[in-house]
């Protein structure tokens, strides 16, 4: 499915009646099966894309499309994850995995089929009956990849997922997660603000502008293995894309 | 290991010193029995209690009110609290009264009670409930509006409706503060039994306080406190051993 982002702007009210505009006039698409990064200064608005897709809210003006239909509610096409887990600390593993499937009809043996079959796609047997507490931040996100991919979405939102996790285990698991988004060719749309994790995941790159964010760059991104970014980061391109991202980033400005 | 069982050796010492000061020093200071009863004392007027003044009978009754007030009072604190914490508009306006309740002496009320529904067992037991309420309820408030906001976006995302987002992500989050509420009541519930049954009545151990002060029996008075104290105890020892259960989720301290 496809996600497409048709002049969206987004305006918060301020609690002293005024209005803060979050994004501004935002259009992209992704296509099926594409991965599109977005990265931008902190406070452009990224999160607020995010929010929209998964129908937390509505876009002031404009629309966001999922395979052409308005986003107007919660969708069970998008599933989302954050640079918090948000496991629920009190089920285990396996029943936080169920949790998206709890509301959708799906009868209990099948949830648990799909639960165990995407543990193990997550590379997390044998901590099923583990409570979140017990694993370390890298299989928490690992785990709630697992929740999201259980209830099969077509379009998978991730917010800075990697964000909290040290720089080891943010290779391992931006691999990790590449290849099982690859194998099962899902639309993804990644909010960072790690130009090179953007490189070395995405097919192309949004660069938006500071508040209110606005597409100030379109970035398509051609090297291979979009499934292993370990290996896409030996390539010496990665570099020159980076060094573009920072260009449109205005980031030499900024540090001089 | 060891430092455990060095903690274990001194507390046993301390309390047999405790006790030795308790059972000699009053007379060897020449305080009269009727001030400070020795331990001996105490324990002579415990078996006189049990075969002459009913103590069992006391005991029981105190201990039953003092469970049925903690069940009651912070039932209805958690589903208040619950209910406020679905709705910022009540919460607002309910807010002020919460906190004069709050901030009230709850035991002051138990003379009106008795006044209102005369000397039964319905003023103590309305007093315990009304000193249960409010840990609870502020307790449970707090947590309802300390709810991971991410986490409700993530189950309505997930198509949970209003109740579902409650039962599986609200309540359960807001039970490490529920039980935090419902410890601090269990020590509450014990005053509120002792201040009703001493303001009117004759039954329970807070009577017998303030008949054995009538009578100048200061032993009846220790034994009745150190019996409460056991009632309290014994209760806030239940909710830890269920609050361990209920939160096993939660990471245990070590050390």
């Amino acid at each position: 499915m496809a996600l497409e982002f048709r002049s969206v702007t987004k305006q918060f009210g301020t609690g002293d009646g005024g209005a803060l505009t979050a994004v501004s006039d935002i259009s992209f698409r992704v296509d099926e099966g594409e991965f599109v990064s977005v990265v931008g200064p902190s406070g452009c608005g990224k999160s607020t894309l995010l929010s929209m897709t998964a129908g937390l809210y509505q876009p002031t003006s404009g629309e966001v499309l999922v395979s052409n239909e308005p986003v107007t509610g919660s969708n069970a096409h998008v599933g989302f994850m954050l640079q918090k887990d948000l496991l629920l600390p009190w089920r285990s593993i396996l029943q936080n995995i169920e949790f998206g499937l709890e509301s959708r009809g799906v009868s209990k043996a099948d949830r648990r089929d799909r639960a165990l079959k995407e543990l193990a796609h997550c590379h997390l047997e044998g901590f099923e009956n583990h409570y979140p507490y017990q694993l370390s931040g890298g299989m928490r996100q690992r785990a709630a990849l697992a929740r999201t991919l259980a209830i099969d979405p077509q379009i998978i939102l991730l917010d800075e997922p990697f964000s909290a996790l040290d720089a080891q285990t943010k290779l391992l698991l931006q691999n990790s997660f590449a290849r099982t988004i690859a194998e099962s060719g899902k639309t993804t749309l990644l909010i960072t603000h790690d130009l090179a994790e953007a490189v070395l995941m995405s097919d192309r790159i949004i660069v938006l502008s500071e508040r209110p964010g606005s597409v100030v760059a379109e970035i398509r991104v051609d090297l291979p293995h979009r499934e292993e970014p370990l290996k896409r980061r030996i390539m010496p391109e990665v570099g020159d894309y980076a060094a573009q991202l920072f260009k449109h980033l205005k980031l030499e400005e900024k540090a001089a | 290991m060891t430092s455990q069982r060095a903690v274990l050796l001194a507390s046993l010492v301390l309390l047999a010193l405790v006790l030795a000061a308790w059972q000699f020093l009053p007379t060897a200071l020449g305080v009269p029995v009727y001030i400070i009863p020795t331990l001996s004392d105490c324990l002579a007027e415990l078996a006189r209690m049990w075969q002459v003044e009913g103590l069992l009978g006391h005991f029981l009754s105190t201990t039953l009110y003092t469970i049925l007030g903690f069940l009651i009072g912070s039932a209805l604190g958690a589903v208040l609290g619950y209910l406020l914490g679905m709705s910022e508009f009540w919460e607002k306006v309910l807010s002020p009264y919460i906190l004069a309740l709050q901030i009230a002496p709850k035991v002051a009320f138990a003379p009106l009670f008795i006044m209102w529904f005369g000397y039964n067992a319905m003023p103590k037991l309305l007093v315990t409930v009304l000193i249960v309420f409010f840990p609870v309820l502020v307790n449970v408030l707090q947590a309802m509006k300390t709810v991971d906001r991410d986490l409700v976006n993530l189950a309505r995302a997930y198509n949970l409706s209003r109740l579902g987002v409650f039962f599986k992500v609200e309540m359960p989050s807001t039970l490490p503060n529920l039980m935090a509420g419902l410890r601090i009541a269990s020590t509450l519930a014990v005053i509120g039994v002792t201040v009703g049954e001493m303001v009117g009545g004759n039954t329970g151990l807070g009577y017998l306080i303030s008949y054995g002060s009538g009578q100048a029996n200061a032993a009846m008075v220790f034994d009745a406190i150190v019996l409460l104290t056991v009632i309290g105890f014994l209760l806030y020892s239940a909710l830890v051993r269920i609050e361990a259960r209920v939160l096993h989720y939660l990471p245990k301290a070590h050390g």
